[in-house]
């Protein structure tokens, strides 16, 4: 950051007073917020950026001990090659793309479904069933992985990667259903009465209204869903075992790491293509991505 | 449609008696709530099937002896809280969330605050970059930070040892890890905090500002009497979330640690991981993991009061 003049440049447009208002106090603390912010983005991003030069680099240059870890001397790109061509990262990626994409899939039809008839038909008893909806958001994975554990084993599921498609909607249901809560009950009733009244079902009426205005809430529940379920850790490090069942987060932090010390510069690669998805998701759909965020504790 | 006949029909028969056409609307009212029990019922059942029944199965599982074939009631909690290891992982478990919980707030609001002073176009990409902690998979940054602190190879004690420092065992010495595993948390969840805060920040009426102005305040008035009292539910309420997801870590000191060195960085969730999972001693596991329900269940009441309190508010 540039402090003054970069705070200089950004003032025009946002000030309603005009300029000469502007004391050279306030001017201060503004090249102030601008150097203060600018060494915490620093301090942020210290870890995604070493991951990158990382993955970069030879094994020889990591090795070898000598002269600035935080620069490349001779970038390659060979770590990715070997990733790409190495059976079981395919496979991980695989597993985790499929286990990602069911989950988005099931937990989107349960939650939308539910929210629907939560907030507008109800029954005996939904009110309650809403808010235990919130509750169980707030149980966390490490208190049901045991009993899960012990749920699943008669199911012949331990060490099978479709454990996880079963157990995921646990963990983004609960929340993704309370969002669209939220959004659903913002819709106006006048507009159901008129989908009924022109003869509209309800799952038509949920088809042609809800879903089509409430979608920004919906993209953020799909991007939520899909984030958790590409990062978990702790399921897939309790059920699964081998190789050829395991998804991208266990497969680098058990797989790769155990085979070998110099391998750091392939385990940031698969760490830089593994993250990639969610990162890109994040940078096209940032508003969205931040109105799930937020909607859990500002949507009563 | 088969229920707009139900619609119509209490309409369309104006002449005929008065009960007809209440139990048409009863009906009708039936109708629609068992549609309404059947788009919950997978909901119902994932609740109840893989969340309660697991919940209230672990408690039943805790009271078992270690090849789960007789009940012991209550040995195994007696077992843990004698145990001088298990008396560490709840010290360690309440200073790793406690410590973590305070610092992301503060720093969390610190720059929110920063940034809400800059506002326009420059804030929006600020905050986008300081997201990204939040945004890559926190297993995979973790994996990064290990090696960050990797003993011979960290990149920390290189630039320790430009300055003219000692290098740090950073993952090797109990407290200089448990610091290591509570920064990682807030390097992490940092993020969070700052857009709930900052969202929250756009939500105080200008107006406010400048009666206070009028009046005299000065910037930290301003932030004591005016921003502090309009975020206080917000700010109670991200610390709460906050202290629930803490406390339940197990990314971070599962992957820089594995709870060692002797022990000291254990956590609840990376404990019942070794003693349940990896020794195989389910009922004991599921002891350590129910240590947790206490406090989870006072954040969720405090926090189910705060959220039912607010909406009245909004209704009110």
């Amino acid at each position: 950051m540039s402090g003054a003049t970069t705070a200089a440049a950004a003032l025009p447009g946002r000030l309603r007073r005009p300029p000469r208002s502007l004391g050279a106090e306030r001017r201060w603390a503004l090249a102030g917020s601008y150097a203060a912010l600018g060494a915490v983005v620093v301090m942020f991003l210290v870890p995604p950026f070493y991951m990158l030069m990382t993955s970069l680099k030879t094994s020889a240059e990591i090795s070898a001990e000598k002269g600035n870890p935080w620069v490349v001397r001779h970038p390659t790109l060979d770590n990715f090659l070997y990733l790409i061509n190495y059976p079981n990262f395919r496979g991980y990626y695989l597993n985790s793309a499929q286990v990602t994409l069911l989950v988005v899939l099931i937990t989107m039809m349960i939650a939308v479904l539910a929210a629907f008839g939560l907030v507008r038909l109800g029954f005996w008893g939904s009110q309650t069933l809403a808010a235990g909806v919130f509750l169980t958001y707030l149980i966390p994975a490490t208190l049901l992985f045991i009993p899960l554990f012990q749920v699943i084993r008669p199911l012949h599921l331990i060490n099978n990667v479709w454990s996880l498609v079963l157990i995921y909607p646990t963990l983004t249901v609960p929340f993704c259903t309370w969002i669209l809560i939220g959004y659903f009950s913002s819709i106006p009733k006048e507009l159901d009465d008129a989908a009924l009244i022109d003869g509209c079902g309800y799952l038509q009426m949920l088809r042609r209204i809800f879903i089509p205005v409430a979608l920004p809430g919906i993209i953020a529940a799909t991007i939520f869903a899909f984030t958790v379920s590409w990062g978990q850790f702790l399921y897939p490090m309790a059920y699964l075992y081998t190789s050829n069942q395991m998804v991208l987060t266990v497969g680098i932090v058990g797989d790769l790491v155990r085979a070998d010390v110099f391998a750091w510069g392939k385990i940031m690669a698969a760490c830089v293509l593994a993250a990639a998805p969610p990162v890109l998701i994040y940078a096209f759909l940032m508003d969205y991505y931040i109105a799930g965020l937020t909607a859990g504790a500002t949507k009563g | 449609m088969a229920h707009q006949r139900s619609v119509s029909a209490p309409l369309s028969i104006q002449g005929r008696s008065l009960a007809h056409r209440v139990a048409g609307v009863r009906k009708f009212a039936q109708r629609r709530s068992t549609v309404a029990f059947l788009m919950s019922l997978p909901l119902i059942t994932l609740i109840g099937g893989l969340m309660v029944y697991p919940a209230f199965y672990a408690i039943y599982l805790s009271m078992l002896n270690r090849r789960m074939t007789a009940f012991v009631g209550l040995d195994n909690f007696y077992f843990l809280l004698r145990r001088p290891t298990f008396q560490m992982v709840i010290f360690q478990s309440c200073l790793f969330a406690v410590t973590a919980v305070v610092s992301k707030a503060v720093l969390g609001f610190t720059i929110a605050h920063l940034m809400h002073g800059i506002g326009g176009r420059h804030q929006r990409i600020l905050r986008g970059l300081l997201l990204v902690p939040w945004v890559v998979p926190l297993a995979l940054s973790t994996l990064t930070w290990w090696w960050l602190f990797e003993p011979s190879y960290s990149a920390f004690n290189w630039v320790l040892t430009q300055v003219g420092l000692r290098s740090v065992p950073w993952l090797g010495e109990g407290w200089i890890a448990r610091f290591c595993t509570i920064a990682v948390n807030v390097w992490y969840g940092t993020p969070f905090f700052m857009v709930m805060y900052l969202a929250a920040l756009k939500s105080v009426p200008e107006q406010l500002y400048e009666a206070a102005s009028v009046d005299g305040a000065g910037g930290g008035q301003k932030l004591l009497y005016v921003t502090l009292p309009m975020l206080r539910n917000i700010i109670a309420i991200t610390m709460l979330f906050s202290l629930i997801v803490t406390f339940a870590d197990f990314d971070i000191v599962r992957i820089l640690t594995s709870g060692g060195p002797q022990d000291m960085t254990h956590v609840f969730a990376t404990y019942a991981f070794q003693v349940g999972i990896q020794s195989g001693d389910v009922p004991l596991g599921a002891g350590v993991s129910l240590f947790m329900l206490p406090i989870l269940a006072v954040a969720a009441f405090v926090i189910l009061r705060g959220v039912s309190r607010r909406t009245r508010e909004i209704a009110a």
